[in-house]
């Protein structure tokens, strides 16, 4: 909380200055007009009642001057409103746009930790609250309290003895509040308890509603339903029913100190006590009014600022979240090779990469041609130091080799990869790229000389033509094409509606899984990397349409040093060389032939004579 | 089109009828007592105060008092009485979409997404509801205070209740306008709003790519660039609603002005008491906040028309299968035959997913089908236990046109393992027992063991009654398929189809699961749909399917001689070993 209000008094000094005081300006105005009702009926008509030609000249001069003050609120209102309004969406843009930049600078591990359902509700939920908080909750819960204020002043000017009685009443509707307020607390805990359990249940039949249907389970499933939502019902009755008269009882609470002032103003005025004119009781019970009302009003936004806080908490702490480190200096630079062998660094795209790597020891800068040399050395990695996935792992891979692995799920194959791009960092051991420790490339250089096609693919909202270029932002439509022939999409393609322009939206739902990862090779292929990881990108692509992109992807691999991590027996077996991961490590290396000259593990999960759960 | 989703809503009032009524005549009622205060009010000053009557000042006083009781009595019962109403509304609502959900069918479902029913039956009926109770509270007592109070006025006095319907008429104008202009933007704003989200969603979920191919910036210039957009509409919409409250403002000041002016000059003349002119005064704010909070409460109202538009737009679906007038209940014996089939998923489409599909399968046959992606073998099964009605030609099973039975006789009869199955939060039993409510312990090991998932099953630390979580994620790929398996088992079928379902397992345990399908069940119609050859190569016949027609059709040696495809597919997988990855072990 009050984080948030130094992020707004950082940005926004000046505009809540003049909130402030367009609110202090227009309950003013307002409670002087109240005020001018006593004067009114006590100076301007009282002494004129039975006189012959009564002057309303005073009259008028009054009026015109009050004219001039509720201009004067009316313009502070109208002020104090629109600033709010720039105030608020421009908290929110700003917390949005930095609560999305915090998270894209953080590791993958944060995404792998965290459900994505908890990370949406905080651009969902949280910031839309603090969206009403900052929005209505606090300039009303301001305003409400001005208002007391100033009513509570204007009251004590008028007459003490009375005021007392509208503080002691007022006391009264606290009390009330807060007690109606803890049984519906109570009951809307329990509501909120059985709608977890109505969203749970919608949400796992509505998934599985095929499977209901083949098993004709519908009634079973009705009836099931219907108890739970009968649940929810008796709850959310209770729990809306006590939210629902917190109201009406501290309006009919206002309504009674009201009468009783009235009474006693009356009692008062007839004895002709404490100085009381009857233009004083009807000012006083027009404040009174003025100062029941913002209790009733702030108890209403204590609810609200009360959620508002758990979600600051919520997006302040994805905001402390560690982004990802990277002290790597050496970067990726375009170069020209010269006849022998001389890499110099070069302004334009060459098709030739190569690391600058600056050493501070000697204060030079050294050039080194990219190749796609990779190299582990006795690598040990766990996703928590307790528990190592991968143990002792050595790998030479150089240029233009393909290396397969395989092995059972969870052998730790998709690791592998997750280390060469540094997705996740080693614990122990080295990974070399060219003969450079990878921990000190720059982390986007390192990932930009890295093609990769993922398991899950993900598709963006835009044309199939954006999702191509993906890959590399400057591709031309013709660079495009050229990438999805190569992956064997281009015919699919076309067959779609509108062809290379096609929509794609919700994560390509309206593509066949196959087809998606179609467009991820093309992705890949478009960004030209130097090295690639292919991790299942053919697992959901049936035998058939999987040999039509196999000979793409052997088109894509040409001269590139690639890590496949396959499944199946064609994308692996003419790989130079194949691992076999078994429990984080590697038991068998070596070519197709090699590894069935073996019969180890390889031999038997190729003639599938391993039986296991 | 918005009056027939209105009458489909408030179909589901139903019992809570009653309730509705008696909310909005309380609410009435604790108007009325409201509206009588200031009257009684002036009576004080009048008859008490200024003629010092003390007397006279009790009586009202007492009488102010038993309005505010009565005005506390009926604002509890009518809280009450909408809070009932509501949420049996709200209740009604969720029972009858989620009753006729039930009825639909695959193509149905098809045509909602799954997200799309669970967002209607959960913050669509929280809106409604919501919505529902505003409208027998807030939208009653708004209009009637407003009439009430201006019939007050015109009471008390004729002259200066012209000063009020001037203010309400301005007042009344300019927020209409207010609304018209600001909803507009609204309605650009949410869905802009939904846009954002989903751009952050895919960030969410698609993270790996972003960063692998180090597109942070990118996105983030996207990102600031929406959200710099929605700001602006935000701006241009908050910003005119910015003006409600000084509007406001300015229809009071300009009553009290009025009143003062006027009202000094009739007190003078002897036209008007000064309590009157008091009362007067309360009425302005009575008469002004009403027409605010029905300002208020359309805003929200417009709001919510779009969830209820969703919501009715389920209840209207009806069902596109339906059962004949005479169904057949019982089904022969498990022979199918398929005489010139076409089926398009949506009508009209001129793009049929299955054409001329002739093909005739005897009681107790394994038959495997065979494709690539996209061939239409799910289609094709999919007929079989009518999930869709072909677009042309029939489907018969037993002898019989599927569209004449009974759907439950039907389906209890041809089993099918979908392709995307899921399990339920319950034991296994439970799950189990999906097939058969009545299915004894012993039948349901029975069934697994043909299944191949008793071992595991045993293995669990409480066995049978080991909770699987909800879609099963504490089970893995390959032990969810074979417990769907047994749980189809179970309902003792004429016909089984498995569409892919042990793409999880591995081939030893496959082939054993074959086994125990000739062996146990050989009177049982088996079709299986599988990427694997070797699933099945031992079937009576194959079918190779290929965009959506039949390509080849005969036993494994003689498709393997005379089918090009089936013979390419072979030779990819060679003999047994086309998989390396034992996703049993997920």
């Amino acid at each position: 909380m009050k984080r948030l209000f130094q992020i707004l008094f950082r940005d926004y000094k000046f505009h809540l200055l003049a909130v402030v005081a367009g609110i202090i300006g227009s309950a003013v105005a307002s409670v002087r007009g109240t005020l001018f009702m006593q004067t009114l009926i006590d100076d301007y008509i009282v002494p004129l009642i039975g006189q012959e030609n009564p002057d309303f000249g005073r009259l008028a001069r009054a009026l015109s001057s009050l004219v001039l003050l509720y201009l004067f609120g009316i313009l502070c209102a109208y002020m104090y409103n629109r600033v709010m309004v720039s105030v608020s969406q421009g908290t929110m843009k700003k917390i949005r746009i930095e609560v999305f930049e915090h998270m894209e600078k953080l590791p993958i591990k944060y995404f792998d930790t965290h459900a994505h359902g908890d990370i949406m509700s905080v651009y969902t939920n949280d910031i839309d609250t603090l969206r009403q908080f900052i929005g209505q909750s606090l300039p009303q819960v301001f305003n409400s309290s001005v208002t007391l204020v100033t009513s509570l002043i204007s009251m004590i000017i008028l007459n003490i003895p009375l005021t007392a009685l509208s503080i002691c009443m007022v006391a009264v509707m606290i009390l009330v509040s807060k007690n109606v307020g803890k049984f519906s607390r109570k009951y809307f805990m329990e509501q909120q308890n059985n709608l977890g359990k109505v969203n749970g249940y919608i949400e796992e039949m509505m998934d599985g509603q095929k499977v209901v249907k083949v098993f004709n389970h519908e009634k079973h499933v009705s009836e099931e339903f219907a108890a739970l939502n009968e649940e929810l019902r008796k709850s959310a009755d209770n729990a809306h029913t006590f939210a629902n008269i917190l109201m009406p009882i501290n309006a009919q609470l206002g309504n009674v100190s009201y009468v009783v002032c009235a009474i006693t103003g009356g009692i008062l005025a007839v004895y002709n006590l404490a100085g009381i004119t009857i233009g004083t009781i009807v000012s006083f019970l027009t404040l009174n009014k003025s100062f029941n009302m913002p209790i009733g009003q702030i108890s209403m936004q204590l609810n609200s600022v009360i959620m508002a806080m758990a979600g600051i908490d919520r997006i302040f702490k994805l905001m402390d979240e560690e982004p990802e480190t990277d002290e790597g200096y050496v970067t990726l630079v375009n170069a020209e090779i010269g006849a022998d062998g001389t890499v110099t660094e070069s302004e334009k795209r060459t098709g030739h990469w190569a690391w600058k790597h600056y050493h501070k020891a000697d204060q030079t800068t050294t050039y080194k041609e990219l190749k796609g040399d990779i190299v582990m050395d006795g690598v040990d990695f766990g996703y928590t130091d307790e528990k190592m996935v991968l143990h002792d792992v050595k790998l030479y891979a150089t240029p233009g080799q393909k290396i397969a692995f395989v092995g059972s799920t969870g052998a730790g194959k998709t690791t592998i990869t997750n280390l060469i791009n540094r997705f996740y960092d080693i614990q122990d051991g080295k990974i070399r790229y060219d003969g450079i420790n990878i921990n000190k490339i720059k982390k986007a250089d390192l990932r930009r000389s890295l093609g990769i096609v993922l398991q899950d693919t993900h598709l963006f909202t835009g044309t199939v033509m954006d999702n191509i270029r993906y890959g590399k932002l400057d591709a031309t439509d013709e660079e495009c094409i050229a990438a999805a022939k190569l992956a064997n999409a281009d015919g699919f393609i076309r067959h779609l509606e509108n062809g290379y322009q096609t929509m794609l939206t919700g994560d390509g739902a309206n593509l066949s899984q196959g087809q998606r990862q179609l467009l991820a090779i093309a992705r890949a292929a478009v960004a030209d990397p130097p090295a690639l990881i292919l991790d299942e990108a053919t697992s959901s692509i049936d035998t058939r349409t999987e040999s039509i992109v196999q000979k793409g992807m052997d088109e894509l691999m040409k001269g590139r040093t690639t890590f496949v991590i396959a499944h199946r027996l064609s994308t692996v077996r003419n790989s130079d060389c194949i691992m076999v991961l078994e429990q984080g490590r590697i038991i068998e290396r070596g070519n197709h032939e090699e590894l069935m000259a073996e019969k180890g593990r390889y031999y038997q999960l190729y003639t599938g004579g391993s039986v296991a759960g | 089109m918005r009056e027939r989703m209105l009458k489909t809503l408030a179909k589901q009032i139903k019992q809570y009828k009653k309730a509705s009524v008696l909310s909005i005549l309380f609410t009435a009622l604790e108007v009325f007592m409201d509206v009588l205060i200031p009257v009684l009010m002036a009576r004080i000053i009048d008859r008490g105060i200024e003629s010092g009557d003390l007397k006279q000042v009790f009586i009202y006083g007492g009488l102010m008092l038993v309005c505010v009781l009565f005005g506390l009595f009926s604002g509890i019962m009518s809280g009450r009485f909408a809070a009932h109403a509501s949420t049996g509304f709200a209740c009604n609502l969720r029972e009858a979409m989620f009753l006729n959900i039930q009825t639909f069918s695959f193509a149905n479902l098809d045509k909602f997404s799954t997200a799309g029913l669970v967002t209607r039956l959960t913050t669509d009926v929280t809106n409604l509801q919501m919505a529902y109770q505003m409208l027998i509270r807030m939208t009653i007592r708004a209009p009637f205070m407003l009439v009430l109070s201006l019939t007050m006025t015109l009471l008390i006095c004729p002259k200066i209740s012209v000063v009020f319907l001037a203010a309400s008429l301005f007042l009344g104008v300019v927020l209409f306008n207010i609304i018209r202009i600001v909803r507009r933007v609204f309605d650009e704003v949410f869905k802009r709003y939904d846009d954002l989200n989903a751009s952050v969603q895919e960030n969410v979920t698609g993270i790996r790519v972003v960063k692998a191919f180090v597109r942070e910036d990118f996105e983030n210039t996207k990102f600031k660039k929406a959200a710099e957009n929605l700001y602006r509409l935000f701006v241009k919409a908050e910003g005119t609603l910015a003006f409600n409250s000084p509007v406001m403002m300015t229809a009071v000041y300009g009553c009290i002005l009025g009143i003062s002016w006027m009202g000094a000059k009739l007190v003078v003349g002897g036209e008007l008491t000064t309590g009157n002119l008091t009362s007067l005064f309360s009425y302005v704010m009575s008469i002004l906040m009403s027409l605010m909070m029905l300002s208020m409460v359309f805003v929200m109202m417009t709001m919510s028309v779009a969830s209820g538009e969703r919501i009715a737009e389920v209840l209207a679906e009806t069902s596109s299968l339906t059962n004949g007038e005479h169904p057949v209940t019982e089904v022969k014996d498990g022979s199918i035959s398929f005489r010139h089939v076409n089926f398009a998923y949506y009508q009209g489409e001129d793009k049929n997913v299955l054409n001329d599909i002739n093909l005739e399968i005897k009681s107790g046959e394994t038959v495997g089908i065979i494709g690539g992606t996209g061939s239409s073998k799910t289609s094709l099964i999919n007929l079989i236990s009518r999930l869709y009605d072909v677009t042309g030609g029939s489907v018969l099973v037993g002898g019989t046109d599927v569209r004449e039975y009974d759907l439950e006789t039907l389906r209890d009869q041809v089993s099918v393992v979908l392709q995307k199955n899921v399990l339920f939060s319950g034991t296994i039993l439970e799950n189990l027992r999906w097939g058969n409510e009545n299915a004894t312990e012993e039948e349901c090991r029975r069934v697994c063991r043909i299944a191949c998932a008793d071992d595991f099953i045993q293995a669990f630390p409480e066995q049978y009654n080991t909770r699987i979580e909800r879609g099963g994620n504490n089970v893995s790929g390959g032990q969810k398929q074979r417990l769907c398996i047994a749980r189809a088992l179970l309902k003792k079928p004429k016909i089984l189809i498995l569409d892919d379902s042990t793409s999880a397992v591995d081939t030893a345990t496959d082939a054993r699961i074959r086994k125990a399908f000739r062996e146990e069940i050989p009177d049982t119609t088996k079709i299986i749909i599988a990427q694997r050859i070797s699933s099945v190569q031992e079937a009576d016949h194959i079918v190779v399917l290929d965009e959506g027609r039949i390509n080849g059709y005969g036993t494994h040696e003689e498709l393997l001689k005379s089918n090009e495809i089936y013979a390419s597919i072979y030779e990819n997988q060679t003999s047994g070993g086309g998989d390396f990855d034992q996703k049993g072990g997920e």
